[in-house]
């Protein structure tokens, strides 16, 4: 029982310490620390302007999850279901657009559809100089485009990896009974898939619902979603208490959100059998087959063509392909205290990024735990445990700053911080990846276990582990891939020698010229690389001899 | 001293009582099957003696130890659940070896118990077989061994041959119980199926809504069921509402059937004015055209056959005797066989066919 | 040992290393934004001269780090605030979040960048915002930069023209500074009828310079020949050009009060641990060494008129004539130019 109590408090002392106190510390700031006034929120709710941003982002939020869901299904059905060659790699690559700087992401966008991009410029040389032109930077329309791009490896990865266990023998039943390819689809797999597709699906919300970068550096300020009212409120404005405001309004719809999905999806939750997942991978493949797989592989390739245009134009110089601005990232000309060589920039990413995933893993796997016991409190904390990828990531950045102030625990200033922040949006890939694995694990197994001797710890070892492996992974990836992306908080805290991947990105771009360009892509595409490398490594990494799981 | 020793065992869930009152027995070696309609807490009472779930209240102790504060891991037993759980991560050798390795032998042992185990429950060169590409009764067979395999001081299984039809159902129960035996585990096999409980248990259990209803010998439950429920769950049809009217030297019972006499004194705890049930053994009764031996000592009915069956080698003839239904079941070689429906007959019961229950 | 202990014992590590985390007396920290560059070598001489260890912060952009200044009042987490320019001066001023110190070497800084007269902020560098324009593109389309800012509304600028969000970026909000500067506030035709008729005209707004420069300036890919940026843009696109040229790429529009001059300068923070080392720093900063080493490496001008910027800033032009809006007013207004500007141009 002690053990059981301290698996409990563990994830939740995490979650206090490193969420709850500094979240309530900015906040009691930002109000003075007097006590809470109406006027602030009588301010936001009286203002149209706040209340078209808060309904904006809810509608945005819920459109762009969809469009994501239609993208991504295909693309987990093909990882699922099917094996062909270079299907690592290409796994690899489908969640590179998670981790890309946005604004490294739009000029993949402007290299590709913009006014001179390499759409445009065909188009112009077939029709002509009155050639209709494609527009769709600057617009609505990309916002939800770059949603779906950039969140769709979530669906794909949460649900192949639930899909991949899952056993034909209902999809054949169904057939059987006479359904077709569609309706076996809606009726039976699509139901037997839910968990694992609301998992996806909420974490796609938050994303959209949060979205800061996305919007502003593609769509543009009139798109500004609560995210970024809360950040010009703060930063530019200096209106704390209207911030804290509307950050606080921002909590308790997402907390309400959450709390129903969390009842939602456990409800949704099934215990079903699971089955390795080389019993399930199609191996007699009909024409129909290949088609399907060639045809959803064509539209992942045009879907990660605006990477494709980066890496392009990250070799191209004046004089045709060549390796200049990699090898221009490696000399410091203008003696700069900032400068530091690709290799610490990828090691810094690298090591922040390893520390955060061992945190999010231990911390989302016993929150993951606490949260499929059975009992009423499980939405609560499901949905508690959910709020640092929701909560304004200025806020909680500043947050850390007045919590941590002191010794002996005085932060600021530290590489902890920085590792801290990422394992806190890290975690809930965790947590979502496990829960419809651990909720659909067949009680027998554990308790088969522990009658044949195995202790709690040796069931969780020989026989969960290995069960949730797959899942597990999966997190690690995102977990990863978070940690590696991030850049907001790596920004409010860099010193030289901490410098990450995105913020060499973004330092380089912040001065005009050529060169800066041109080394700027050619870290992104060592980015890419750098993370690519670490997600064939983390899919090649299995448990023992447990195969597929 | 019995080796198992469930003691007026409670368990509720939540505030609905799941098992109350239980007091069960198993002696060393002996074979016990729990018995009773689905819901009645037979798989409850195996959790609690595996440590899965936790006693409310009494006590359950083996080998003389209380084991309220073992944990499942360390109480030595074995469960084999109605879904088997195999472990679907690990080959057939993964499996039957995985409580074995838990007791930290060494590879060499654990292989040698594995072969001995496959070969106990006839799978022979199926190690390295994955659990998915197994069929049903193979799967029981590992999941048998598997539990086997740690030689359990204990074994219980829950219904661990619902899931099969009924030509292999049969087939491995004289194969389980076999291999029980051969093994000589003290069990406790769950389920709900009759038939299935006569061909294996030494001792039957019956249980109704969390208690314990009856236990003994099949035998002796088929001979003396305790409740109007255990008779007609152990399959006897022949039952008959009646009163006592006299129980001065023989017991006379006055049915719709007629006034039965049955010889030697009542049991104690029944008089005059009491309704009882009458149970008559269908094997024991039987039907002739016409009874003519006034000397035997038998109650003697008359009737109508209804219908005559024949199931394998034997007939079963349904008479219908005034509002009742009688069964009578008879070797198809037995001339006694050779009536036809609408025939008029009589009904031929030997007081010792005949056992009385009190109602409710 | 369970998976819970591992956890705790996890976070127990954790905290003793931040417990434990050291702290030197000759450690002098300097917080600034993240555009700030300077030196190894610069550092490096003031670390010898005085024994000390010199720790740079970047705390995000200019907005972000006096924020986090503000927020670590009395208890800060530097020394020094490198970065306050004048458009946040006066909200850093009202906060009272530096202490005074006027260093001997303001004597050769010219009067117009002396921009706190209270003496807590040293001024250490200037720039110019204003509009750029694409040299190819303009010659291509037979278009002349235009010389008043009125011309920006005529239709054959429409859709020529990206700016950045003022309650975002910095030069967004300089370039909102100059045409209040140029329109004034309560003129017939004032900087927000401007503002109307430029959203008229298919104006985009960008949140930040970086990506208005890079996807949205024709230059770049985009389709926008005219961009707000700096005086000195021309210059670096010259000095990172990836084969050399003589002449940049880009031009500046310099009009008449539509140039914003952005000062900026350092301060010693209030409770600051190594007071004596800032006040050293800021002695430092304004010397001939530091003055020199910056201007290739942020692309701004030294304050001290005593230093020589590199050759290639002759093709960063200085303005004759700037916006002459002085950072008390831009303290008071700041906010309401913003919500204004936003609700006619966003909303």
């Amino acid at each position: 029982m002690t053990a059981s109590r301290l698996l409990t408090l563990g994830p939740l002392a995490f979650l206090a310490v490193f969420f709850l106190y500094p979240l309530v510390a900015i906040l009691g700031r930002s109000f003075g620390g007097g006590a809470l006034g109406l006027d602030p929120f009588q301010e936001l709710l009286g203002d149209s302007y706040y209340l078209g941003r808060i309904w904006f982002t809810i509608w945005q939020a819920t459109l762009s999850t969809l469009l994501t869901l239609v993208l991504g299904l295909p693309v987990a059905y093909l990882f699922a279901r099917h094996e062909f060659p270079g299907k690592t790699i290409l796994k690899a690559l489908t969640t590179l657009p998670f981790i890309m700087p946005t604004i490294v992401v739009a000029m993949g966008f402007i290299a590709l559809l913009g006014p001179q991009g390499i759409v445009n410029t065909a188009l112009s040389d077939v029709f002509g100089s009155n050639a209709p032109q494609l527009r769709v930077t600057n617009t609505l329309t990309i916002i939800f485009l770059a949603h779906a791009f950039y969140n769709y490896s979530i669906v794909v990865r949460i649900v192949s990896a639930y899909w991949a266990n899952l056993s034909p023998r209902f999809g054949e039943s169904a057939a059987m009974l006479g359904a077709g390819r569609v309706r076996t689809f809606v009726h039976v797999t699509l139901p037997l898939l839910l968990p694992a597709v609301w998992s996806s699906a909420i974490l796609v919300f938050v994303f959209s619902f949060t979205s800061f970068g996305v919007v502003l550096v593609l769509g543009g300020p009139q798109f500004a979603t609560v995210e970024v009212a809360i950040y010009e409120l703060t930063v530019k404005l200096f209106r704390l208490e209207v911030a804290g405001a509307l950050a606080i309004i921002q909590l308790v719809f997402t907390y309400v959100f959450l709390f129903v999905y969390s009842r939602v999806q456990a409800q949704s939750a099934v215990p079903i059998t699971l089955v390795a997942s080389e019993s399930v991978s199609r191996r007699r493949k009909s024409a129909r087959d290949i088609l399907l797989v060639v045809g959803i592989v064509a539209g992942l390739l045009v879907v990660l063509s605006p990477l494709l245009a980066l890496i392009e134009r990250a070799v191209s110089t004046s004089g045709g392909y060549s390796l200049t601005h990699f090898v221009s990232l490696f000399s410091n000309d203008s003696g700069s205290f900032f400068y530091l060589s690709p290799m610490r920039v990828v090691w810094n990413s690298v090591r922040f990024a390893l520390a955060s995933t061992a945190i999010a893993m231990l911390v989302g796997t016993s929150a993951a735990y606490v949260i499929v016991r059975p009992g009423r409190r499980s939405s609560i904390l499901d949905a508690l445990f959910m709020l640092p990828l929701v909560v304004s990531a200025v806020t909680l950045g500043f947050g850390f700053l007045v919590a941590f102030n002191r010794p002996p625990i005085d932060l600021r200033g530290s590489w902890l911080i920085l590792v801290i922040a990422h394992s806190l949006i890290a975690y809930p890939f965790v947590i979502r990846t496990l829960l419809p694995v651990l909720r659909g694990m067949p009680p027998h197994l554990k308790e088969s276990a522990a009658v044949l001797g195995a202790s709690p710890f040796r069931v969780f070892i020989h026989i969960e582990i290995p069960i949730i492996a797959r899942a597990l992974l999966v997190g690690a990836t995102f977990a990863f891939a978070v940690s590696m992306g991030e850049f907001g908080a790596s920004l409010l805290l860099v010193r030289a020698e901490f410098t990450t991947i995105p913020v060499a990105i973004f330092r380089l771009l912040g001065q005009p010229g050529e060169a800066n360009l041109g080394q700027a892509l050619a870290m992104s595409t060592l980015l890419m690389a750098v993370v690519a490398l670490g997600f064939v490594a983390i899919e090649r990494f299995r448990y023992r001899d447990v195969g597929g799981f | 001293m019995p080796l198992l020793e469930v003691n007026r065992a409670f368990n509720s869930y939540g505030a609905v009582p799941v098992i109350s009152d239980v007091t069960l027995n198993a002696e060393r070696g002996e074979l016990v099957c729990l018995l009773g309609p689905s819901g009645c807490g037979k798989t409850t009472l195996l959790r609690l003696i595996a440590g899965l779930e936790t006693l409310d209240s009494g006590t359950i102790s083996f080998d003389g130890a209380n084991l309220h504060s073992v944990a499942p891991h360390s109480r030595g037993f074995g469960l084999m659940f109605q879904d088997l759980a195999l472990f679907p991560h690990m080959n057939v050798y993964g499996n039957v070896g995985f409580g074995l390795r838990m007791q930290g032998l060494s590879s060499g042992a654990v292989r040698r118990r594995v072969d001995e185990m496959l070969e106990l429950v006839d799978l022979v060169n199926y190690g390295d077989r994955k659990v998915h590409e197994l069929s049903g009764g193979e799967r029981q067979r590992v999941a048998l061994a598997r539990s086997l395999a740690p030689a359990p001081k204990l074994l219980m299984l829950d219904e661990p041959l619902a899931s099969l039809d009924r030509v292999l159902r049969e087939a491995l129960q004289i194969q389980v119980r076999a291999i029980l035996k051969e093994v000589g585990v003290t069990s406790i096999y769950v389920t709900h199926d009759k038939d299935e409980a006569f061909a294996i248990a030494d001792t039957i259990v019956f249980m109704k809504r969390g208690s314990v209803v009856q236990a003994g010998p099949p035998e002796t439950l088929f001979r003396a069921p305790a409740t109007e429920l255990v008779a007609r769950s152990l399959g006897i049809r022949n039952i008959i509402a009646g009163t006592i009217v006299g129980a001065s030297e023989d017991v006379e019972i006055a049915t719709s059937v007629g006034t039965l006499t049955v010889g030697g004194p009542a049991p104690a705890e029944m008089s005059v004015g009491d309704e009882v049930l009458v149970l008559i053994d269908e094997r024991q009764l039987f039907v002739e055209p016409i009874h003519d031996d006034p000397s035997a000592d038998v109650i003697v009915l008359n009737g109508v056959v209804r219908e005559r069956k024949f199931r394998g080698g034997e007939a079963e003839i349904h008479v219908t005797v005034g509002n009742d239904e009688l069964v009578s079941i008879v070797s198809s070689a037995d001339p006694r066989s050779d009536v036809k429906a609408g025939q008029d007959v009589c009904i031929v019961i030997p007081p010792k066919a005949i056992t009385l229950l009190p109602t409710a | 040992m369970s998976r819970s202990s591992i956890v705790a014992a996890v976070m127990l590590v954790l905290v003793f290393a931040v417990a434990c985390g050291g702290d030197e007396d000759s450690e002098l920290i300097i917080m600034t934004h993240d555009s700030f560059d300077i030196s190894e070598a610069v550092i490096q001489e003031f670390e010898d001269a005085n024994d000390a260890t010199v720790v740079i912060q970047k705390a995000g952009d200019a907005g972000e780090a006096l924020v986090r200044a503000i927020l670590e009042k009395g208890n800060p987490s530097a020394d020094l605030l490198y970065g306050i320019d004048n458009t946040y001066l006066g909200r850093a001023l009202e906060q009272e979040i530096f202490d005074t110190y006027r260093p001997e070497l303001l004597d050769q800084v010219p009067a117009q960048f002396k921009f706190d007269e209270s003496g807590h902020v040293t001024p250490i560098n200037y720039g110019y915002v204003n509009l750029n324009y694409d040299v190819n593109f303009l010659a291509e389309n037979d278009l002349t930069p235009p010389a008043r800012l009125e011309e920006l509304t005529a239709p054959e600028w429409k859709g020529k023209l990206v700016v950045q969000n003022p309650a975002s970026s910095s030069p967004g909000l300089a370039f909102l500074i100059s045409t209040i500067s140029y329109f004034g506030e309560d003129d017939e035709y004032d900087y927000l009828d401007f503002w109307r008729d430029l959203k008229a005209n298919d104006l985009l707004v960008k949140d930040g310079w970086s990506d208005s420069y890079y996807t949205d300036f024709s230059q770049y890919g985009g389709d926008r020949p005219l961009v707000v940026s700096y005086a000195t843009s021309p210059a670096a696109e010259v000095f990172f050009s990836e084969t050399p040229i003589d002449v940049p790429p880009t031009g500046n529009i310099l009009i008449d009060k539509a140039t914003f001059a952005q000062i900026e300068g350092i301060g010693i923070l209030k409770g600051a641990n190594s007071k004596d080392l800032a006040k050293k720093f800021i002695d430092f900063a304004l010397g001939t060494t530091f003055q020199e080493d910056f201007p290739d490496k942020m692309f701004v001008y030294p304050v001290n008129q005593n230093a020589s910027t590199p050759d290639f800033f002759k093709f960063a032009e200085v303005p004759s004539l700037p916006a002459d809006i002085s950072a008390n007013e831009i303290g008071e207004k700041r906010e309401q130019w913003i919500q204004a500007w936003t609700k006619v141009v966003l909303r």
